[in-house]
């Protein structure tokens, strides 16, 4: 589902990611780690089309994320490394979500109870206004609620408490089925269960690559 | 369609909640309370008189206000948005970037044009229930002045917005694109006009392709060509083209000017990356 084609990113005389090759299959489950500043994020981030990349291709059902943006991102279900200070309610962002995405609200208030996360208690508030833990929890019930057949996660669990981590793979685990799950992590333990590959990164290249 | 229109709305709605939306909305009211409470409908100066001096007065200094007004606040819109890494998290739907830009455009374009538009209202409907005659030709020129101005400079706004990086290069080219069309460049064509190297008609012309002076020339453009406060230049160009054809371009030029850098901004936004 996702080919990733001798991709090259810089950012200024820093090479990001230099010449990756990879692919991702239907029913694989990536534990994507490396370093800090290993070029994790960037590869993220140029499967979902942010980074005009210098040379090298990503294909994403056969669609450039770029050019293709709808097609691909209408597939990919994301959450980033850190929630960003986004000023809309909670009940704005669902309505934007709800909108652009066809997600069911719902079904992201479902899985936000599934996680321990209030929706209705905190509907008016501003998203930037909670707390590390409890954004870090609705964008994720955002993500399962998409139903996308692309999961990506840039080390979604940072500021979640051990609780919240459990829950938080008892869901992905009843939901990566017929998916790729992309996730980046530092703790291989935790996600031992949920992925049968491991890829390593270091200075932007892919260092090591195992199935299990 | 959709989504352009929910992303108009959204930031309408964000927009309306800040801190500057309430400090821009009660100085554009809090002009027009002044102005009634100082009595200007009811002086008769310069042959002026009423609410036509009135909107006159609030409209010269809107002209000066406004542009730094939505300069600054929408400068950093998409930058900010960037640097913040909400648009990683927003664009990681399926919007279209089109629709995503567009989108913040006119919900930014509605925040700023309806108050000042609104302060006008409320100017022409108080006056009225005071017994003053309503000026209806002024009030839709003024109308379609603001609409202009506000095109023009929030097209300027968003075309920074799309590339700069940080907030102090973003007010510092704010203050400077607004203090450049407010007084730099008369004073520049007053010392060439000085030297006597150029005609007239091209110093006008190239005062003209300032939005700020077209606004000034064009407020005063109703009113009677004799009057003393218009200036030469408004005076020459008052009496070198018919006034629909100057009113027109008063307000086609800027709209066109604020639309082409609202494109310029898109296409670098679109160009550049996203985080
Ligand atoms: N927007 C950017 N501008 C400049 N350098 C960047 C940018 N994003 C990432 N980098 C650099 O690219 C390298 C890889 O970063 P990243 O992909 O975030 O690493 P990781 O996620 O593996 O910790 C780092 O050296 C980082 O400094
Ligand atoms: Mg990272």
């Amino acid at each position: 589902m996702i080919k990733v084609t001798n991709l090259t990113k810089k950012f200024g005389s820093n090479v990001s990611l230099d010449n990756i090759n990879c692919e991702f299959k239907k029913n694989e489950s990536i534990a994507l780690m490396g370093a800090n500043g290993a070029g994790k994020t960037t590869l993220v981030r140029s499967i979902m089309g942010y980074y005009h990349p210098n040379s090298g291709e990503v294909l994403i059902n056969g669609f450039n994320p770029i050019k293709n943006r709808l097609d691909v991102l209408d597939h990919i279900s994301f959450v980033p490394q850190l929630p960003p200070p986004i000023k809309l309610s909670i009940h704005e962002l669902m309505e934007y979500i709800e909108v652009s995405a066809k997600v069911d609200k719902e079904l992201i208030k479902h899985y936000a109870n599934e996680m321990k996360l209030d929706i209705n208690a905190n509907i008016n508030k501003s998203f930037f206004k909670l707390s590390g833990g409890m954004k870090q929890k609705l964008l994720i019930a955002i993500s399962l609620a998409k139903k996308s057949n692309i999961i990506i996660y840039d080390e979604p669990t940072a500021n979640l408490d051990p609780k919240a981590r459990d829950d938080f793979y008892r869901l992905l685990k009843q939901n990566e089925e017929d998916k790729v799950l992309l996730f980046v992590t530092h703790r291989l333990e935790e996600v031992r269960d949920l992925v049968n590959r491991q890829i390593y990164m270091d200075l932007g290249k892919i260092v090591s690559d195992e199935r299990f | 369609m959709k989504n352009l229109l929910l992303i108009a709305y959204l930031d309408l709605k964000e927009s309306i909640r800040a801190k500057w939306f309430v400090v821009y909305s009660l100085v554009f009211g809090g002009l027009i309370a002044l102005f009634f409470i100082a009595g200007v409908t009811e002086s008769q100066v310069m042959g002026f008189s009423g609410l036509s001096r009135l909107l006159l007065m609030y409209i010269q200094i809107t002209i000066v206000i406004l542009p730094i007004f939505i300069l600054i606040t929408t400068v950093r819109s998409i930058s900010g948005d960037r640097d913040s890494h909400v648009l990683e998290y927003m664009l990681s739907f399926p919007i279209s970037l089109k629709q995503y830009y567009w989108g913040k455009v006119i919900g930014r374009f509605i925040t700023v044009f309806l108050p000042v538009f609104f302060a006008m209202v409320i100017a022409v409907v108080y006056g009225a229930l005071k017994g003053a005659a309503i000026p209806w030709s002024i009030f839709f020129l003024y109308t379609g002045l603001l609409f202009a101005m506000s095109s023009a400079f929030l097209g300027i706004a968003f075309f920074i917005s799309s590339f700069v990086k940080s907030s102090e290069v973003a007010l510092g080219l704010s203050f400077f694109i607004w203090i450049f069309l407010l007084a730099f460049i008369d004073i520049a064509l007053i010392s060439l006009m000085m030297q006597e190297r150029m005609s007239s008609g091209l110093i006008i012309f190239i005062s003209l392709i300032n939005p700020m002076e077209i606004f000034r020339v064009a407020a005063i453009s109703l009113f009677d060509p004799q009057l003393t406060v218009m200036g030469p230049v408004a005076f020459y160009i008052l009496d070198s083209m018919s006034q629909t054809v100057f009113v027109l371009v008063s307000i086609g030029y800027p709209l066109m000017l604020g639309l082409m850098f609202a494109f310029l901004g898109y296409k670098i936004f679109e160009k550049k990356d996203l985080v």
